[in-house]
């Protein structure tokens, strides 16, 4: 039996291939780590049978349609919701061989930053399980952490992956917008929405993002990669100019203990031989999460009318017309988060308002492409911390909508521009993990996975959650 | 700027949500806090400045128009609340 604390999918691969161990054996190890685990993790919201299949598991954020495997997006609207086909994503990776563990726990419709937004109860912490794993995608990287699979696709809409990845201490790679199709993926903000992997190493986060990128006929916004997927080997920087953008380090909701070590990181990256330099992002930051929850809201309140009691999902059964269905079926199966965010949207799109609200909004996302781009004829890369604070207790900011926001302080700035971002822990404080953001210009995630490989190997952060290393 | 109970009610019409009274007690102070945090965005004066919809740079994605496998009808309607033969069935009435 592996030990699925800390074998990397590479090596369960190889395993695998000289067949040391059998791919149903490598499935079944996981499935008894989610046994074991699970009940107190609350890391899956729908556990699978092993098909047969002759690679490694995947776990999939319940977000992604599943042909035959419920998919509730973390609502109730959706709960008897059995998809009829996959996700493009899906379909990709069983194409590799790769077969479905189980649907991962996500914020309902993917809209949160603690998973405790789920319809279906929250997932906790592997760290620490009276602590959030961050979210929207929770489960995912909870699932990853604790050993309950080898990696797991997740979604990252202002950084759903990332912000997870950085409070459960794993990689997780947000691509490029339009490098990854959504075609059967639960749509909650399209201008923004991305399917990303996330993995136990940044070796494991290259391969898995090279099976899932590339065009795909049905999402007409996905494109071909410019180059191919290289899984990294060098382990220096030489060469790399790598910028700090200082608003995005010495801001005042980043704790001490966040800021101490990802000031270490920047001074390991000159060690490793970057060029390191600092740079400004002044209204990336300050005007970052306000565009945000306009635009992404505006796009929710519109891709969300689709839950309408008619073709799929719940219906009321206490309707005597078809108005009272629209608006109780809705009233019923919508958890307060969407209700605000169709809400905040409907109003940013409504008449007299579209102007002040939603058109600003994409005009203040045009001045923050240009302070990125500006930023890269001087970089390569930039370094950011990842997440303000480290993971907080659950019900610590689910009375505060606007607190909760702000985790995404520092994602959701490249999340507007259409860049890629990879989390890479950095270390522990106060026991639980810490985690730096490489965001990169579109299309270069080599570079991210060649500077955060060099990284990973410097600091050697050791994954497994200190409580479950044995 | 402030959004009161009945400005809330339109909005919800609009977007064919029943608030309740208790819903909007709840949801109402929120929602102001919000739109007041995003009203930040008119700070700046942008009058020049071209919006993005779409962070990428692709137009008009054409495609031939080939027959291919769709799903059944019956898979179409495999998850349908209701249905009359190859309609989905709804409550009459309304708006």
């Amino acid at each position: 039996m592996i030990d699925t604390l800390r074998t990397s999918a590479e090596e369960a691969a190889r395993l695998i291939r000289e067949k040391e161990v059998s791919a149903a054996e490598v499935y079944a190890a996981y499935r008894a780590a989610i046994d074991e685990r699970d009940p107190e993790l609350h890391a899956y919201l729908h556990v699978c049978e092993d098909e047969g299949g002759e690679g490694l598991p995947i776990a999939v954020k319940d977000v992604i349609g599943t042909k035959g495997i419920p998919t509730t997006a973390g609502s109730k609207i959706l709960e008897n919701y059995v998809p009829v086909y996959d996700a493009t994503v899906v379909e990709r990776c069983k194409s590799h061989g790769l077969s479905v563990l189980g649907k991962t726990n996500t914020d309902e419709f993917a809209m949160g930053s603690s998973t405790e937004n789920s319809a279906y109860g929250p997932t906790r912490n592997p760290w620490d399980p009276t602590r959030v794993p961050g979210g929207s995608g929770g489960g995912s990287a909870a699932a990853v952490a604790a050993g309950l699979a080898p990696w797991a696709l997740g979604s990252d809409t202002g950084g759903s992956i990332k912000q997870p990845a950085a409070l459960c201490g794993n990689i997780g790679l947000r691509p490029t917008y339009g490098s990854v199709s959504r075609y059967g993926v639960v749509a909650f903000a399209s201008s923004l929405d991305q399917v990303g992997p996330v993995a136990r190493t940044v070796r494991d986060c290259a391969w898995l993002y090279s099976i899932l990128a590339g065009r795909d006929p049905c999402d007409t916004t996905t494109v071909e990669l410019p180059n191919a997927i290289e899984l990294p080997e060098r382990v220096d920087l030489k060469g790399l100019r790598i910028g700090v953008p200082t608003e995005f380090t010495a801001h005042d909701a980043i704790e001490p203990g966040v800021r101490e070590l990802v000031q270490k990181t920047i001074e390991l990256c000159s060690e490793l031989g970057a060029e390191v330099g600092e740079c400004s992002l002044p209204r990336s930051l300050d005007y970052g999460v306000p565009c945000y929850y306009l635009i992404a809201p505006a796009e929710a309140s519109s891709n969300l009318a689709r839950y309408d009691g008619v073709r799929y999902g719940y219906r009321t059964p206490n309707a005597t017309d078809r108005y009272e269905m629209y608006t109780r079926t809705r009233e019923e199966g919508f958890g307060d988060e969407p209700k605000r965010r169709i809400m905040v949207g409907t109003y940013a799109l409504s008449a007299g308002y579209y102007d002040a609200y939603y058109g600003q909004a994409q005009k203040v996302r045009t001045i923050l492409i240009r302070e990125h781009a500006e930023a890269f004829e001087r970089f390569d890369l930039l370094l950011t911390p990842t997440s303000p604070t480290v993971a907080f207790e659950l019900g610590a900011k689910s009375a505060n909508p606007l607190a909760m926001y702000l985790n995404d302080l520092l994602t959701i700035p490249s999340c507007m521009a259409g860049l890629p971002g990879l989390n890479v822990p950095c270390g522990l404080s106060e026991g639980l993990p810490v985690g730096i953001q490489l965001i990169g210009p579109q299309f270069s995630e080599n570079r991210l996975f060649a500077a955060g490989y060099a990284l990973e190997q410097a600091i050697g952060f050791d994954p497994v959650p200190t409580r479950l290393a044995r | 700027m402030a959004i009161d109970r009945e400005q809330l009610r339109h909005v919800a019409h609009l977007a064919r949500l029943e608030l309740s009274d208790e819903d909007l007690e709840r949801l109402g102070p929120q929602l102001n806090d919000i739109i007041a945090a995003v009203s930040k965005v008119s700070e700046l004066d942008l009058s020049d400045v071209p919006a993005t919809s779409h962070p990428l740079d692709v137009v008009n994605v054409w495609a031939e128009d080939e027959p291919r496998v769709c799903l059944t009808i019956d898979e179409v309607f495999a998850n349908a609340p209701e249905r009359e033969g190859n309609y989905f069935k709804v409550p009459p009435g309304g708006s």
